[in-house]
């Protein structure tokens, strides 16, 4: 097997490209899917039993399917909301990267809700009853204490899980997206080079995971160690 | 706006060997034979991992350790690909080629890849299985005379494997989700059979839509069956959650 390096210096400037894309769809996915995962989490946990029953039924539904017949439905079905919000008589024409967002902040949502509700449980009922008799409304109540204590709770674990997000970015791929490894596949592919390209991919992925759950470790103990 | 025309299901598929129906049907036939085989790889791997992982040798331990954390740290489309076109290069020449000339070799991969990443999850689980469990029942069972392979097989194994089944469950239900990725090395399981009727009848709704309720199944069903072993291999009085 030859492995030639000039390969990959040639890819670099399209490899660099793609990694940003990543960085950048990591960020964007996670933030949104906290944002909408803890609201979906106070939804299921909501005394309105439709609106539970609604919300519990998606996110184990997006749970259970794999994240490729996720990405697929996402971006056959964008063009459809986008021109139904935007009261259009034809599927609007979506970007792939505008259908990856959505998707990944509809598929982070699920499995961030499921972590929040767990961190939101965690808090002892007392705290509420306590809120309340002060005449605290929900919302106040949610964002001054429940929430922030939940948050530093089930921090570690959403780090973690954002570590599987950046991995899982990889299957947009399929949409011929090139984002880190569609970048490389791509080159892999034009020039006939597999070898090099995937693995050049597999050692970046390793080294950033690694270095990132091993910071995640450490956090979690340092956490630990105050509560 | 969209033309909703469920008929498609039982409308003679392009290959003409059945309905489309019938083609996810064979889809959903690869997807559990890839999934069931790397299910049982997977199993006895990641035991035996996981099981390494605990004992108090140090070298063994670090490297089980590596393991979980390699398989762990790279996305699993990339793993796919490695085993796909990468991996054969490394055998030796007439082997390699033979490899490659054969036309179920992404299946193979597609199993092996799904074992390993998998695998290690399963020890990441049994590791945690066996040290949720006292130091001084091993102490004891070693105050009694036992040997380490004693005690494991006797003592720590026994409570661990119980304690384990809701986790294994869910690595279970995560296998046959992953198994999907295959689709990119071509294996012909339920994502790409979903992905040519799409193609072919330009109906995708309908297609994801059957898609998902296969998985639903498929998902519900392994976790029934999976609550099942774990209510039949409980140990009478020994409480709810295994403790």
């Amino acid at each position: 097997m030859d492995f030639d390096l000039d390969v990959l210096l040639r890819a670099w400037p399209l490899l660099v490209q793609g990694f940003w894309f990543t960085i950048q769809i990591t960020v964007i996915a996670a933030l949104g899917g906290l944002v909408l995962g803890t609201l979906l989490a106070m939804a299921r946990l909501s005394r309105f039993k439709t609106l539970s029953t609604v919300v519990g039924a998606y996110v184990n539904a997006v749970r259970s399917v794999p994240l490729l017949l996720v990405i697929f439905w996402f971006y056959f079905l964008v063009p459809f909301i986008a021109a139904w919000l935007t009261g259009a008589s034809r599927p609007v024409e979506i970007k792939p990267i505008t259908s990856c967002v959505v998707t990944f902040i509809m598929f982070e949502a699920c499995y961030f809700c499921e972590i929040m509700r767990a961190g939101i449980q965690s808090i002892p009922s007392g705290q509420m009853a306590a809120g309340r008799a002060l005449g605290m409304g929900y919302w106040t109540m949610m964002s001054n204490i429940v929430l922030p204590q939940a948050l530093r709770n089930m921090l570690p674990i959403l780090l973690s899980q954002t570590i599987v997000l950046f991995q899982d970015i990889s299957l947009v791929s399929v949409l011929s997206i090139k984002d880190f490894f569609g970048a490389a596949d791509f080159v892999a592919k034009r020039d006939g080079r597999p070898h090099e390209m995937y693995l050049a991919v597999a050692i970046v992925y390793l080294i950033a995971c690694f270095t990132l759950s091993r910071g995640v470790k450490k956090l979690q103990r340092r956490i630990a160690i105050v509560r | 706006m969209y033309n909703w025309n469920w008929s498609v299901l039982w409308s003679p598929s392009a290959d003409g060997a059945s309905s489309y129906l019938g083609t996810l049907g064979f889809g959903l036939a690869w997807t559990l034979v890839v999934g069931l085989s790397a299910w049982c790889i997977a199993l006895a791997l990641g035991t035996v991992v996981g099981i390494a992982r605990t004992i108090p040798a140090g070298k063994i331990a670090r490297l089980a350790d590596g393991y979980v954390e390699v398989l762990r740290s790279i996305p699993l489309i990339v793993q796919m690909f490695l085993w796909f076109y990468v991996a054969p290069d490394f055998l030796p020449d007439a082997a390699a080629s033979a490899v490659k000339a054969w036309d179920r070799y992404n299946v193979l991969a597609a199993i092996l890849c799904l074992a390993l990443f998998t695998s290690a999850r399963i020890a990441e689980q049994v590791r945690a299985g066996i040290q949720s469990i006292p130091t001084g029942q091993s102490n004891a069972a070693k105050a009694m005379g036992m040997e380490t392979a004693q005690v494991y097989r006797h003592v720590l194994l026994p409570v661990a494997f119980r304690r384990v089944i809701p986790a294994l469950t869910n690595e279970f239900v995560n296998i046959i989700k992953n198994t999907s990725v295959a689709f990119t090395i071509a294996v012909v399981e339920l994502m790409a059979a979903t992905r040519s009727m799409q193609e072919m009848t330009f109906q995708p709704f309908e297609a994801f839509t059957a898609a998902t309720a296969i998985y639903l199944a498929v998902n519900l069903t392994a976790v029934k069956v999976m609550s099942m072993i774990e209510k039949s291999t409980r140990i009478p009085g020994y409480g709810h959650s295994g403790r």
